[in-house]
């Protein structure tokens, strides 16, 4: 087991490496932020100054050597923007989207899961079929549909919730409030941003909860409990749940993070104050350090998460568990 | 002395396509197992004999129906039971070993939680005594240090000790009969005799009956007191082992027998001509007829009877093999 962690670790630095040199390189070709910055026509000692401070004078080696550096040193570089640390600006901006994303992940766990289930127990009812149809319409509606019509239904039509923000408790550009306040209050302004975010992830929970269940039920394993005669609901619940999850755990993990990760469109309709909106802002403004800062993070948690999940497959499962 | 099972008359079909393609996947099965016997079912693949064992435990695919019939163990009909009923019978008065060790264990669950579930739903053992019990049908497996093997999980253990691992399992809730489905075909030539004495010695111990699926004819030999000969979802054959190999009476038994290649013995291997024929569209009067070299004109409109053999068994054939086996 100690040695199965040290080499999922040591995949995690390399994918990380990976990632921060492709960033580097991409978010270059995106064009000159300088000319964004300076208009046609600025004194050229004033653009001169401008790509001096910002480093976009030095040669590109010099420049990745510096960046790698910084990062050695937990340290992402400043803002072009707004000349504050990324680090800070995208700390400050995390817990919104994390409090997004949990919420969103919820709501696909509880729709997929248990509905997914239902469908693997009771192959082609009615449960099933609607089970389908949900899941249909849950991966072939974007997220920005869904929230487009949300507003216009429950924010604009009905007027039962706010349509935009994410009210008082906010944490930019106001004073932090406690953490109670923060996770605990404003759910108004939660509910649609995460509905419209968890419905597309809880079509795919729902698929792939129903699958694996399907196969684990079909299993001889599945049978000789039966044929032991073990109650039902225990061969569900125990036999059958544990080894369903397996594959449902791996895809749910995942999800949590893309859905932090991937909640930008959903956070410039809902103007919801997290990091998605931030790399907007970033990539509308060429703002290098920012851009790579907030995908780095991505990455870094994802990569994170990966890890985790694999320690985690360890303890369910004990083919991993005891190899070597 | 009424028998421990009594199949009857059991017609067990699978209905596809809503209602308009039947199989007869077991049609018209009449078979019965003494206490402490060792019975055999023997056939191709797909004649039923899987099909026949699910319908004695009740675990059919939801698409197939016990038609019509009569299951009885020790006087009682299984086969009015509900599922509920059904559970506390299975793994208590009739236990199951499926064909593949490596695949009929949970993955997740240790060899004691397996092995001690059947005593803790059946004999509500708990704590202690259920170690115990657990620990002795392990050693009853021959499983070697069994308080250390039964912390471990099925992926440690080879494909031979799995399928003792079943074994102990099938004896867990202290059983009357054991169906057996091909419980060696998935394992090594030498594991198989291994386990074959197993089985025996454990019957001996417990004086459990045995429902003995197999194809290998080799096994029955030496496994079985009396065997059922299966074609097309009918028992065409029945006889006591001796009888079987000595003085086949149905033409597929016969053709069977001939078919096992003998050593040192220069001539071409024989086989059936055709292949089994599709359990959805049988031919008309006797199933075996289009493959059977003494086919006649009766055969081919008119279904056998199940004719006795004098008190040694039964057959259903027009025109049953006289002649004895040339066994070498």
């Amino acid at each position: 087991m100690k040695r199965y962690v040290l080499v999922r670790a040591l995949y995690s630095v390399v994918t990380l490496w990976l990632l921060v040199t492709i960033i580097f390189g991409l978010v270059r070709l995106t064009g000159d932020p300088v000319a964004m910055k300076a208009e046609a026509g600025a004194d050229p000692a004033y653009v001169a100054q401008l790509r001096h401070r910002w480093g976009l004078d030095q040669p590109l080696y010099r420049q990745y050597v510096g960046f790698v550096g910084q990062l050695l040193r937990a340290d992402f570089g400043h803002s072009f923007e707004k000349s504050l640390p990324v680090r800070d600006i995208y700390f400050e901006r995390l817990p919104n989207s994390l409090k997004l994303g949990f919420a969103a992940f919820l709501i696909s766990l509880a729709l997929g899961v248990p509905f997914g289930m239902l469908s693997a127990l009771k192959v082609n009812s009615m449960w099933d079929n609607a089970g389908k149809v949900v899941a249909l319409l849950g991966l072939s509606m974007p997220g920005f549909f869904v929230g487009l019509v949300l507003i216009i239904v429950f924010g604009i039509e009905l007027g039962w919730l706010p349509v935009l923000g994410k009210g008082s408790s906010a944490l930019v550009g106001s004073a932090p409030s406690t953490w109670v306040t923060f996770w605990f209050r404003d759910w108004g302004h939660l509910a649609m941003p995460a509905f419209a975010l968890g419905w597309y992830f809880s079509g795919a929970m729902l698929r792939i909860t129903r699958s694996g269940m399907l196969d684990v039920l079909g299993s001889d394993y599945i049978k000789l409990v039966r044929l032991k005669g073990v109650p039902e609901p225990m061969v569900v619940a125990k036999h059958a749940l544990k080894n369903s999850l397996i594959p449902v755990l791996t895809f749910a993990g995942l999800n949590l993070l893309v859905m932090v990760n991937v909640s930008v469109v959903i956070e410039v309709i809902f103007n919801w104050p997290g990091v998605g909106q931030l790399l907007y802002d970033a990539l509308s403004n060429r703002d290098f350090p920012m851009v790579q800062g907030v995908v780095l993070m991505s990455g870094l948690l994802i990569v994170l998460l990966n890890f985790t999940i694999d320690v985690l497959y360890g303890y369910v499962d004990p083919r991993i568990r005891l190899s070597r | 002395m009424a028998p421990l099972l009594d199949v009857r008359d059991l017609r067990t079909y699978y209905v596809g396509f809503g209602g308009t393609r039947v199989v007869k996947a077991v049609d018209g099965v009449s078979f019965s197992v003494d206490a402490g016997e060792t019975f055999g079912l023997v056939g191709e693949s797909g004649c039923g004999k899987t099909t026949t064992c699910h319908s004695i435990v009740r675990l059919l695919a939801p698409s197939a129906r016990i038609v019509s019939g009569a299951i009885e163990l020790e006087g009682e009909d299984l086969v009015p039971k509900s599922q509920a009923e059904m559970r506390r019978i299975r793994g208590r008065r009739i236990a199951t070993i499926l064909q593949d060790p490596m695949a009929s264990l949970d993955p997740l669950f240790s060899i004691y939680d397996q092995v001690a579930e059947p005593a803790y739903y059946h004999q509500s053992l708990r704590g202690q005594a259920l170690r115990q019990r657990v620990r002795q049908l392990l050693s009853a497996v021959r499983i070697p240090s069994p308080e250390l093997r039964m912390k471990d999980y099925p992926h440690q253990m080879s494909g031979g000790m799995r399928q003792r691992i079943v074994g102990a399992i099938s004896q867990a809730g202290g059983p009357r009969i054991i169906i057996a489905d091909e419980p060696t075909t998935n394992l090594d030539v030498t594991i198989q005799l291994q386990y074959l004495n197993l089985l025996k010695d454990l019957q001996r111990a417990t004086g459990v009956a045995l429902i003995f699926v197999t194809h290998n004819l080799g096994i029955v030999a030496k496994m079985c007191d009396r065997v059922a000969v299966m074609y097309a979802g009918k028992i065409v054959e029945m006889q006591s082992v001796r009888g079987l190999f000595y003085r086949p009476r149905h033409p597929y038994t016969k053709a069977l027998l001939d078919s096992i290649p003998k050593l040192g013995v220069k001539e071409p291997l024989c086989g059936i001509p055709g292949q089994p024929p599709d359990l959805s569209d049988l031919p008309t009067g006797c199933s075996f007829h289009p493959r059977c070299g003494r086919a006649m004109d009766r055969c081919r409109v008119e279904e056998p009877r199940q004719d006795d053999l004098d008190g040694a068994g039964t057959v259903r054939c027009w025109s049953p093999v006289e002649e004895l086996a040339a066994r070498g």
